[in-house]
């Protein structure tokens, strides 16, 4: 027994001061193993001692939830050394990045590490998400995790939004006036929100501290109580889907292998990959800074931030009150509320529900491809409704008759897909959300790409 | 008797905590929205340089639009001799218009607004015509109000300022 603790005073400072922080390494070998599991156990914390060998093919979930963690760690890492230097007021704001990135050594490449990371976490949650949805991750017991990662996913899109601001260059200020004049179009209480939000009517110092808090404080607050609660739900709903083919049954085959090595191991390589990849990145390619912002001079054209380009291209076609509040207040219940309709079956695992399911998928993303381009196209050059209906409201010509259209369309293909496959409504409520989503994605295209001075049509 | 009180009165004092909490919880909301919201400035005077003096009369001709940057608004003076202060602030999401000499139009440089010389639209998307700012005239000297902007769906001849009275 006395031989298993070594004598304190045989020691050297540092053996001393190295064992009063890890005890356990003074012991015997057969406790410095217990001593192991102890560290084990703590990364296994937030998973499973042992995880189904089928989930853990790359080709389940693609690394995309391990991603994005490690994407925030990386943004929360530098952001915190950002800190240090950025001073969040108007006549600082835009000196201290000049300053950040000439003086400061690395500064320009964390500020580089911060911008791309922020902006690639956006597409990898989107991405993640897609992935969820389309292996029916979303079926009980999963359905609160969706609704907990959608909340993260607006999170991430307003620490984008505020992260946006603080440079105050010209790119910044004017996204940002434009971002939070969409506020006004929400009915009711739409004044008092912008104004709540910019901290008076117009964008200035109080709007900066504002947007300071929420991205470095009150949005990193919630990520850190939402992510581990997403992981948790992860384990108890006993690890993640197990994928399997359409044909196949669920089956509770027990093929559980240890997470350490086999789990821990393909997370690490995933996440070297994708940090060596950022950091390429971020030597190659700068974060924009245009000119100090002026409020006086408005660039010509002026964007959105690139994840707005959508809600922006909309608002060429559709009236304001439908295109910035009806229509993604529309979107959003609708994302809510999939994981609670009432679904024919189980499709949980199966890539895309069924082989009928994958046909309708391709059959919606090429409808969308087809008929997004086609309706932009016709709506700039040809349709315009408010010269063929004069007398009506604008909200009437451009809001309720075109979105009036765009539904009867959407409810079209629903009932046709339906009807041409005899579909269970899962496949036909998923081909309506590939139809939407590319939809979408066609429109942010176009708004990033296609849209040149006064907001025109060109050919990049 | 008392093993029916006890948990009577264990459950209405778990009732009262709750209410009380939840007292507490709406307080603090309270307060931190009377907190956040925009404060008003209560030094008297201090807005009085949101007054702009713009200029004699004379200064400006009929049928042009002259820019005031500090002020953020344009001074145009109609053809027939009378005033009106625009916001340079787009209606549509707030972008700031420029005044285009050659067309005779305010062209917002952001999604194609386009506003005639008395803030009208001409171009959708904006929906409505730009703000105006109150004008008043005396001993021939303009001055112009910046400090509420005036909403309005379309231009009316009432919001024209004149330096006399029309004939
Ligand atoms: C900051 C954002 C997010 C982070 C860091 C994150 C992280 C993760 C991680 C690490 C996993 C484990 C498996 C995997 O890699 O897929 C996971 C699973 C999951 N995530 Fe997320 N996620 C985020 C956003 C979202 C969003 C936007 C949604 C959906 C709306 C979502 C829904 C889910 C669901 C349902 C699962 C369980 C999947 C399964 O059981 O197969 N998450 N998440
Ligand atoms: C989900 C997490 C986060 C996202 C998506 C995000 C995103 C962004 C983005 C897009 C910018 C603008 C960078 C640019 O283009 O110039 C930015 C700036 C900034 N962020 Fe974050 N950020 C996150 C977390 C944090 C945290 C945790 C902190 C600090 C506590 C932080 C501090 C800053 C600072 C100081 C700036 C201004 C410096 C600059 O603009 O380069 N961020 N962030
Ligand atoms: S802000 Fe002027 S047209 Fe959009």
């Amino acid at each position: 027994m006395q031989e298993n603790t070594a004598m304190p005073d045989q020691l050297n400072l540092f053996q001393r001061i190295r064992y009063s922080i890890f005890p356990g390494t003074l012991q015997r070998p057969a406790y410095r193993d217990r001593y192991r599991n102890f560290f084990n156990s703590l990364i296994l914390h937030f998973r499973p001692r042992n995880v189904q060998q089928r989930t853990l093919r790359f080709t389940l979930t693609w690394g995309l939830g391990g991603m994005a963690v490690v994407l925030v760690c990386m943004l929360f890492a530098t952001g915190l050394m950002l800190k240090f230097v950025y001073q969040p007021v108007p006549d600082r704001a835009y000196e201290s990045i000049i300053h950040l990135q000439n003086n400061v050594l690395f500064g320009q490449l964390i500020r580089n590490v911060h911008h791309w990371s922020g902006n690639i976490l956006l597409i990898i949650v989107f991405l993640h998400l897609s992935r969820v949805f389309f292996t029916g991750a979303f079926h009980s017991p999963r359905q609160f995790n969706w609704v907990i990662g959608l909340v993260m996913f607006l999170a991430v899109l307003t620490s984008n939004i505020t992260g946006y601001l603080l440079p105050w260059d010209q790119l910044a200020f004017w996204a940002i006036t434009i971002c939070t004049g969409m506020l006004d179009y929400v009915p009711g209480i739409g004044e008092w929100l912008q104004k709540l939000i910019r901290g008076g009517n117009e964008i200035g110092p109080a709007t900066i501290s504002i947007f300071f808090a929420i991205h470095t404080a009150i949005i990193p607050a919630c990520l850190l109580v939402l992510m581990p609660w997403h992981f948790w739900r992860v384990r108890k709903a006993g690890g993640l889907v197990i994928p399997r083919r359409p044909d196949e049954d669920e089956d509770s085959e027990d093929d559980k292998v240890p997470t350490i090595p086999n789990l821990i191991l393909r997370e690490i390589v995933v996440a070297l990959v994708l940090i060596a990849a950022i950091m390429a990145i971020s030597v190659i390619f700068n974060a924009p800074l245009e000119a100090k912002a002026n409020p006086g001079l408005s660039p010509n054209p002026t964007k959105a931030p690139w994840y707005f380009a959508g809600v922006q291209e909309l608002l060429l076609h559709f009236h304001p009150l439908f295109a910035l509040f009806i229509i993604p207040v529309f979107m959003l219940i609708a994302l809510v509320s999939i994981p609670y309709l009432n679904y024919q079956t189980d499709t949980a695992g199966v890539w895309f529900a069924s082989h009928r399911g994958r046909r309708m998928t391709a059959v919606a993303a090429l409808t969308a491809v087809i008929i997004t381009p086609i309706g932009i196209i016709a709506d700039e050059f040809v349709i315009d409704f408010a010269a063929w209906l004069p007398g009506q409201p604008s909200v009437v010509s451009n809001g309720i008759l075109p979105a009036a259209i765009v539904l009867a369309g959407i409810s079209m293909f629903y009932w046709l897909v339906k009807k041409k496959y005899a579909a269970t409504n899962n496949e036909s409520i998923q081909s309506v959300f590939v139809l939407l989503v590319v939809a979408f994605v066609i429109l942010t295209i176009t708004g990033i790409w296609f849209r040149g001075k006064g907001m025109a049509l060109i050919w990049p | 008797m008392k093993s029916e009180a006890a948990p009577n009165r264990r459950r209405f004092l778990n009732i009262f905590w709750i209410i009380l909490g939840g007292v507490a919880v709406a307080e603090f909301v309270a307060v931190a929205f009377a907190f956040l919201r925009p404060a008003k400035s209560k030094t008297p005077g201090e807005n009085t340089d949101l007054i702009f003096t713009a200029g004699a009369v004379e200064r400006f001709r009929p049928n042009s639009v002259t820019a005031f940057v500090r002020g953020k608004f344009y001074l145009a003076r109609l053809e027939d001799g009378g005033f009106l202060a625009i916001s340079r602030t787009c209606t549509h999401l707030g972008c700031s218009v420029p005044w285009m000499e050659k067309e005779m139009k305010f062209a917002c440089p952001c999604h194609g607004s386009a506003f005639d010389i008395t803030g009208n639209v001409l171009e959708a998307p904006a929906p409505r015509a730009l703000d105006i700012y109150p004008i008043t005239i005396e001993n021939r000297i303009v001055k112009v109000d910046t400090r509420n902007p005036i909403k309005r769906s379309a231009f009316q001849v009432e919001q024209v300022v004149y330096h006399k009275k029309k004939a």
